[in-house]
């Protein structure tokens, strides 16, 4: 068995990992994304499997996807991580695959963007295409605001800050929940509580356990394949009238904050998935 | 049984900082003069850098 992992940093889920890869007997390999060099004529290397837990969304991505078209299997995929790093193609995957959501829009100038979110009705919410932890959210409530955030958004930003992507606000009951899809399995889940609208753990909310219903088992598993499947991260609103919409996916998922809170060994599951793909 | 630790030098303050012997390339520790957030870059010997500002294209 030879076994890669793809990091950044080692950080507490990264150590977690590897204490399951060393309590199997496990040798692997920590792979330094800031240390690659692809020659891209030739396979870089081989391994049966090759985690990969990179900060950088982009060195994760093009890494991935010289790996799996040399035939490297991936946790997760090229595809899988394509989708889930752009909420745009994310939303997209839901939609068509008939996973709740909340309603969206996109617009590429500011002003047709202005006319998007005056029809959605305000508050609406505003966010990067490529980002996380909750980071250059903005949360609309007036005309002036949207007007504001526009602008800044058309001047200060790339391109890429000019494909306006637009949220409906959804009115939580001041959480929401943070599912574990392993597989076919939804393993776990937590609630993330904050009386701010932003509720990742990385911005504070606080996280609790949450019991997994067949409901959020449900949208969660046809969540999880509407993007390709593997080990990702589901972020769940409680809707008062629609019940259970799919947020967000996320591909390289931080379990640390919900080992104690569900009583599940998240980095255990995704060992044996690895290895499970290895075996493909 | 307590852990063994090993020393480096803050690059910020010079401070020595230290370090558990099992500490791994890449893992991230804070300076206890300064402050300063410092990412291990090697380990033998153990060296010391200041951790790279939050990019926008990282997070899960």
């Amino acid at each position: 068995m030879k076994f890669g992992v793809l990091v950044s940093r080692i950080r507490v889920e990264e150590k977690l990992l590897f204490a399951e890869l060393e309590k199997r007997g496990i040798d692997f390999d920590r792979l330094y994304d800031n240390e690659l060099i692809f020659k891209l004529e030739e396979k870089p290397f081989d391994y049966d499997v090759i985690l990969e837990r990179s900060l950088h969304h982009g060195r994760a991505l093009y890494t991935l996807k010289v790996l799996n078209d040399w035939g490297i299997r991936t946790v997760n995929t090229f595809n899988v991580a394509n989708t889930c790093g752009s909420k745009f193609l994310t939303t997209q995957a839901i939609i068509h695959h008939g996973v709740p959501t909340p309603n969206t829009k996109l617009a590429f100038t500011p002003e047709s963007a202005l006319q998007a979110i005056e029809e959605m009705g305000y508050p609406v919410v505003i966010k990067p295409s490529v980002g996380s932890w909750g980071r250059l959210l903005a949360k609309l409530n007036d005309r002036e605001a949207a007007e504001a955030v526009l602008e800044h958004k058309e001047t200060l930003g790339n391109y890429e800050h000019s494909i306006f992507y637009i949220q409906e606000y959804i009115t939580k009951p001041q959480r929401d929940i943070r599912a574990f899809v392993v597989g076919d399995e939804t393993i776990c889940a937590i609630y993330r509580g904050s009386t701010h609208w932003i509720t990742n753990t990385a911005r504070g909310g606080e996280a609790t356990n949450c019991p997994v219903t067949p409901e959020l088992n449900d949208i969660c598993i046809r969540a999880a394949r509407a993007v390709g499947g593997g080990v990702v991260a589901i972020d769940v609103f409680e809707d008062e009238h629609r019940g259970l919409l799919v947020n967000e996916v996320n591909y390289t998922m931080e379990f640390r904050n919900s080992i104690d809170t569900t009583g599940v060994n998240i980095p255990g599951k995704v060992i044996d998935y690895c290895l499970q793909v290895a075996k493909r | 049984m307590a852990t063994e630790t090993k020393t480096a030098e803050c690059p910020e303050c010079g401070n020595a900082v230290e370090v558990s012997e099992k500490v791994e390339k890449g893992e991230i520790i804070q300076c206890g003069d300064c402050g300063a957030e410092l990412e291990v870059v090697k380990v033998a010997p153990v060296e010391l850098a200041l951790a790279p500002e939050e990019e926008e294209d990282w997070g899960e």
